[in-house]
């Protein structure tokens, strides 16, 4: 049976009361914010109770916000220097701080009912702990093996009581987390036959990185209510 | 008395029933798999930290590139994405030219499947039929986008153009007599949708031919019958979707459950299983061609009697007309502006899904505002299923690995992304 949103929205709240936050969105999608304490208590919940019957993780994928909202194009107020084209990026593979932003990394759950014929998505923030860490929700999904294993790859988020967190689709040896977002876009190393010394060898990388359209934010008043003219619909 | 010791075994990657580049770690005791680890990503891209760096549009063509026999179905995915973000709804014609065009895709695919999957098994003659009707869909690609495969054909706001009057025919030459080639070309003569529907006419007997070689066949059934049962509950947990777990008697569609397009005003039926083994997969399978055969059907019609515009108007989004950019200066900048920067999308974060014929293709797509999307998470079908390999296989046959592969409906372009 087809339940609303508002009717599954106030479930959430009346069961889990100031555990989970809700997040509010503009496109019909339930999102909720909880802390990583409570994950693993929320989602077994969610899975078992039959208020909720969220039996399947559709998806889990991390999200790194370090560049959330920079652009590389001013568009605010003219500039005298112009654009430059050539963006030169220093070739990170370890961030170097002890601590993240707390709210740098997050994890993100796709969450669907069939039953309910409902979506949830819930985020879970990992904290200033270097490397980011959160728990496992293995043990109430079994998809969440992979899809953890990935995030892991990816981010470098480690997953508290996984069964074999390894690497998945990067190399075997890789070093590094490639979409973490100062990771650049070509990688560290290249790959190539060494016809002297017989075998694959692994270098820098001889690619410059290069833009080839900036990223540009923009302000447009078909989106935002404050830019509306009050005249047009 | 000697130790006895299972012993570990190398499948793939370049196996022929590896499905392109699977490699799997099979633990063996005798002849009986006690564990498999699949060893993926041997065909991992980045897709999506590619399209982070590109403007909205550029990166239509990667979402061809992941699951590359349904190429469309993931296009529309995206395009749904970007769609919902922008809040943006295309013209009524293009969106059952996309329910036409993913109907198509999910007969592709499952020809394809069907193909492979009795030849892994050892059915020769399946892998023939399935890719003489799978021609002539690649010609309807071709017809309409240009390319067989490829197509980049779904835009947001529409589709890149209409359906053509036309169908290419085949020309005689040398080696190519006219007889011959008027005999191909004997359905060609009308336009597209002509063509389309002589095929939906023709292919319900198509399809009969395939259960006349597969459905009663001892051997078939003796590969397939109660290999791989998933029950239900299991088949929720592991993440299945599309006809994986439908196989396992789940009736869940999303065309039907959470219709995208315009799959709510179309007549059409969801075939369950009942044991969830190989075999109750593949009849799934099949009658969903029969079902996608219907859906043509009905969108042919469709099409045919209402003409209209296939884009939106919106030229913040989509390109203006050629014509008007000879001696409309707003569609010169409108078109400037959107082939050197593309178009802001509003802040926000959606998810997006469409019935792939694998299963549930996903977008979680974040905007931080810009012309690039922030993050863009593709959830693959096949990624899932590939997941629960290990589960499917232990305690089967070496032999059933290729059946499992099979079932599972492979393709590593969207696993590995």
């Amino acid at each position: 049976m087809k339940i609303s949103h508002e009717e599954m929205s106030a479930r959430i709240i009346a069961c889990f009361d100031g555990k989970m936050v809700a997040d509010s969105s503009q496109f019909n999608e339930l999102t909720f914010v909880l802390d990583q304490t409570d994950l693993v208590e929320v989602s077994q919940t969610l899975h078992d109770d039959d208020d909720f019957k969220f039996t399947q993780l559709i998806d889990l994928c991390g999200v790194d916000y370090l560049t959330y909202g920079q652009d590389e194009w001013i568009t605010q107020s003219a500039t005298g220097s112009g654009f430059s084209r050539g963006v030169s990026r220093k070739p990170v593979i370890l961030d170097d701080a002890d601590t993240f932003d707390a709210k740098r990394f997050a994890v993100v759950y796709h969450l669907l009912s069939v039953e309910h014929n409902i979506r949830l998505r819930l985020r879970v923030y990992t904290g200033p702990s270097n490397p980011p860490i959160v728990p496992s929700v293995e043990s109430v999904w079994s998809a969440a093996n992979w899809f953890e294993r990935e995030a892991f790859d990816m981010f470098g988020i480690l997953f508290e009581g996984h069964p074999d967190l390894r690497r998945i689709l990067t190399d075997y040896g890789f070093i590094g987390h490639p979409f973490r977002k100062d990771f650049p876009l070509s990688g560290n190393v290249e790959v190539r036959y060494d016809a002297d010394q017989g075998k694959v060898v692994y270098q820098p990388v001889s690619i410059e990185p290069r833009t080839l359209v900036p990223r540009v934010i923009r302000d447009d008043n078909r989106y935002s209510d404050e830019l509306k003219d009050s005249t047009d619909g | 008395m000697a130790e006895i010791q299972n012993y570990t075994m190398n499948f793939g990657p370049q196996h022929p029933a590896a499905h392109g580049v699977l490699r799997l770690i099979l633990e063996m005791n005798g002849e009986v798999i006690q564990s498999a680890d699949p060893h993926i990503g041997l065909l991992h891209r980045g897709t999506e930290k590619l399209a982070e760096s590109k403007p909205y549009n550029q990166s239509i063509g990667y979402m061809d590139r992941l699951d590359y026999v349904s190429m469309v179905c993931n296009e529309h995915g995206y395009v749904l994405a970007i769609e919902k973000l922008l809040k943006l709804t295309p013209p009524r014609r293009a969106l059952y030219i996309r329910v036409l065009f993913d109907e198509i895709t999910r007969i592709l695919n499952h020809l394809m499947w069907l193909g492979t999957h009795g030849l892994d098994v050892g059915a020769m003659t399946m892998f023939l039929y399935c890719f003489r009707e799978r021609e002539d869909l690649m010609d309807c690609y071709e017809a309409v986008s240009g390319t067989r495969m490829h197509a980049t054909y779904y835009r947001p706001g529409g589709v890149y153009r209409d359906l053509p009057e036309m169908m290419p025919k085949y020309e005689s030459s040398n080696n190519k007599k006219k007889k011959h080639t008027d005999r191909l070309n004997y359905n060609r003569e009308g336009s597209l949708l002509d063509f389309i529907e002589s095929f939906s006419e023709r292919f319900p007997s198509c399809v009969d031919e395939y259960e006349t070689l597969l459905t009663d066949n001892r051997i078939w059934k003796q590969r397939t019958v109660n290999i791989a049962v998933i029950s239900p509950e299991r088949a929720l947990n592991l993440g299945y979707t599309g006809p994986m777990l439908r196989g396992s008697g789940v009736e869940w569609d999303l065309r039907k459950k959470q219709p995208y397009a315009v799959y709510n005003e179309l007549d059409f039926d969801i075939p369950i299983g009942l044991n969830g083994d190989c075999y109750d997969r593949y009849l799934v399978r099949v009658e969903e061609m029969r079902q996608s055969n219907r859906i043509i059907k009905q969108c042919v019609d469709w099409l045919r009697d209402n003409p209209g515009p296939v884009m939106t108007d919106d030229q913040k989004i989509a390109p203006p007309k050629r014509m008007g950019m000879k001696d409309d200066m707003e569609s010169l900048i409108h078109h400037f502006k959107l082939f050197t920067e593309g178009y802001c999308v509003p802040e926000g974060e959606v998810y997006a899904a469409v019935e792939a014929p694998k299963g549930e293709f996903g977008i979680y797509l974040v905007s931080d505002g810009a012309n690039k999307p922030y993050r863009v998470k593709i959830r693959a079908p096949g990624f899932a299923h590939l997941a629960s390999m290990s589960e499917m296989v232990v305690g089967h046959m070496l032999a059933d690995v290729v059946a499992v592969m099979g079932t599972q409906d492979i393709v590593f372009g969207e696993i590995d992304r």
